[in-house]
């Protein structure tokens, strides 16, 4: 049996990969996706079913037995989405979602995306595809959400915008892009510096208008934040071409620090943060792998081991406005046993917490411990957590855990002093009480014996009590 | 080799974790082990009786590397020296340890060697004289401490080889030999 639906595609940690602007809207669980035709095409059973600004995507469970792709539905591609009959049977029965979709002439799901260019070819049959949900989400708000998101058409206004607002330079950019703000309410064109002035005036005056909407009505305010930034970011981009000349020196400035901030923000942005009341119960779940994906990038920079409280600070950031909680943190990390993700979440003796990769190792940390701190320097005065830092190329907290585990490992012996807190190879193996005063000739002894000889001790002048002798602190053998 | 007066220190004496209390247990087993021996090779050596925790013990501090043994640390080998029946504390602050380099029943045996080498058979002597007199000079029992030498010879009583006695002047006990 082939698939009917088209294929979407899936990060490592098992999110779907969006496409440019999409964003997600809302979430169930358990879902089956049953199209019409279902003696020729597969039922997708069992899934997690995600509603974005531009498709239907579906998504296998961990726990499905066949291995099913990620699927997708272009909501370009409904024509129609029926209302929910409240009838006797919708009481027994789990409730159901069901929508018209066009097809190709292969009878698969017709994809506007593509190319097949001529419209004439596009979906003339529909087929009807009904989602069973078995699962506990909110099957009602789904719906209501399924209908805002397939009226707003965002994948039209995406290919109009695209290229129009990236290179838009200060003047002269006030129609033609970005949907509804600029849109001609069709009222009547005036010339000359009046029709210059009632443009601007209109514009101000739906910016206002705007801005109240938006601000009364939180919904508005979502769907609208996209056009705020883009209002902000033309409103600055106005007043630097208004207080600046035409030279291209400026410009160039304006183009790079432009440029810096998209940078900025595409390092550290996330378009579309899995919220509470997208996810509802599953809101740890997704929330984890989100956060797998996104500590990779910060892991590789930390060297493999980073923080949790830093990782924290970064995920949040990242997210701008959907915070999350450090308990929602501290969830989403222990979730990760339950999945097949490439990070883990863990505790050291002293209490700190880390996230690491799998493949990290401890045993290559102490290899490179062990010969930072049996060079001839590091065998005179120790080492401390800032000279491993540096050394290993890792954060001073993360060095001090590394220190303290090699430490109980037998590794490395302490050393606390007025000069702070270091660390010396572990002697003390060697030593044998009974015979306290024999050294091997090879041995890590020997070895320290010798660095500590070459240049001699620091010399004190002792101050002379109860007769003891002076002593000039040279090792003679 | 480095020295403490005439006493030979090992070489480990300056490293510097040696003078911070370990929190590895398997570091810190050998490090109380080697100050215990350390400890007791000195005081032998140098016929040291008595650790005062809060005055300055040479042994305790190396100006070489720079570190001396904290309270806590000190406390604690000296504990280990304790439990195993080296030292016994001297108070309940812990803060005055004597150390028995020799057990008691050693001191005993060196007390009844004694006896027996100057003929002191049926003798009457002063616990002054034992540690003090001509003929203790060279011995191991000259300048013994005063506390271990009558612990000593109060073990021997019970072992009935002498009789303790009060003397004349409230200074100083006698002892009748009967070895």
């Amino acid at each position: 049996m082939s698939n009917f639906f088209s294929k979407a595609e899936v990060t490592s940690s098992g999110r779907p990969v969006l496409l440019r602007n999409e964003v997600e809207c809302h979430l169930l669980s358990a879902v089956d996706l049953e199209p019409e035709d279902h003696r020729h095409f597969s039922l997708l059973k069992s899934g997690l079913l995600i509603l974005t600004t531009h498709r239907l995507i579906w998504l296998p469970s961990s726990s499905a037995s066949t291995p099913t792709c990620a699927s997708a539905i272009p909501l370009a591609a409904i024509s129609h989405i029926f209302s929910s009959k409240k009838s006797l049977k919708s009481v027994f029965h789990s409730p159901r979602i069901r929508f018209q979709v066009l097809v190709s002439s292969t009878g698969r799901v017709f994809d506007p995306g593509s190319g097949s260019g001529s419209s004439s070819g596009s979906g003339s049959r529909s087929v009807v595809v009904t989602a069973v949900i078995r699962g506990k989400g909110d099957c009602d708000g789904f719906l209501v959400k399924f209908w805002d998101s397939w009226r707003a058409r965002a994948w039209e206004t995406t290919e109009t915008s695209g290229s129009g607002s990236a290179s838009a330079s200060g003047s002269g950019a006030a129609t033609g892009t970005g949907g509804g703000l600029y849109s001609s309410d069709g009222s009547v064109r005036m010339v000359g510096v009046a029709g210059i002035l009632s443009k601007e005036q209109e514009m101000w005056e739906s910016t206002d208008k705007n801005l109240q909407d938006a601000f009364q009505d939180l919904n508005a305010l979502m769907s609208k934040a996209k056009e705020m930034v883009t209002l902000a970011e033309k409103m600055r981009l106005k007043l630097l071409s208004g207080t600046s000349s035409q030279t291209s020196g400026t410009n160039d400035e304006d183009m790079g620090s432009k440029e810096e901030m998209q940078d900025w923000l595409l390092s550290v942005g996330i378009i579309s943060p899995v919220t509470k009341e997208s996810a509802g119960a599953l809101y740890h779940q997704q929330l984890s792998r989100q956060l797998a994906d996104f500590v990779r990038i910060p892991l590789e920079r930390a060297g493999g081991m980073i923080n949790l409280i830093d990782a924290y600070c970064l995920f949040n950031r990242a997210r701008c406005t959907e915070l999350i909680s450090p308990d929602d943190m501290l969830q989403a990390c222990s979730l990760w046993e339950k999945f097949d993700v490439p990070v883990m979440l863990r505790k050291f003796d002293s209490g700190v917490m880390v996230i690491q990769n799998k493949s990290h190792s401890d045993e290559e940390v102490f290899a490179r411990i062990k010969s930072l701190v049996t060079k001839p320097e590091a065998l005179r005065t120790g080492i401390s957590p800032t000279d491993t830092a540096m050394t290993l190329g890792i954060a001073p907290a993360m060095a001090k855990e590394h220190l303290l585990t090699a430490e109980s490992k037998g590794l490395l012996c302490r050393d606390i002093s007025p000069d702070g807190f270091r660390f010396y190879i572990n002697l003390f193996p060697e030593i044998d009480p009974c015979n306290m005063y024999f050294v091997k000739d090879y041995g890590i002894c020997s070895t320290w014996i010798k660095a500590v000889s070459t240049t001699g001790m620091r010399l004190r002048p002792w101050v002379n009590q109860k007769g003891l002798g002076a002593q000039d602190g040279s090792i003679q053998k | 080799m480095q020295k403490l007066g005439d006493f030979k220190l090992p070489h480990f004496f300056n490293y510097p974790p040696y003078f911070t209390l370990q929190p590895v247990r398997e570091t810190s087993e050998k490090q109380i082990q080697l100050w215990k021996e350390l400890i007791l090779d000195y005081c032998r050596i140098q016929k040291i009786f008595v650790i005062r925790l809060e005055e300055e013990f040479p042994l305790f501090s190396n100006s070489v590397v720079e570190r001396t043994l904290s309270h806590e640390a000190r406390e604690a080998f000296l504990s280990a020296l304790v439990a195993e029946g080296r030292a016994e504390w001297l108070d309940k602050g812990r803060r005055n340890c004597l150390i028995l380099w020799h057990r008691i029943q050693e001191w005993a045996d060196i007390i009844v060697n004694f006896v027996k080498d100057n003929g002191f058979e049926d003798s009457v002597m002063t616990v002054e004289e034992i540690r003090s007199g001509i003929e203790s000079r060279g011995t191991e029992l000259q300048g013994i401490d005063r506390t271990i030498l009558v612990r000593a010879l109060k073990l021997l009583e019970h072992k009935g080889k002498l009789a303790i006695f009060k003397g004349t002047s409230t200074d100083d006990e006698g002892v009748k030999f009967s070895v």
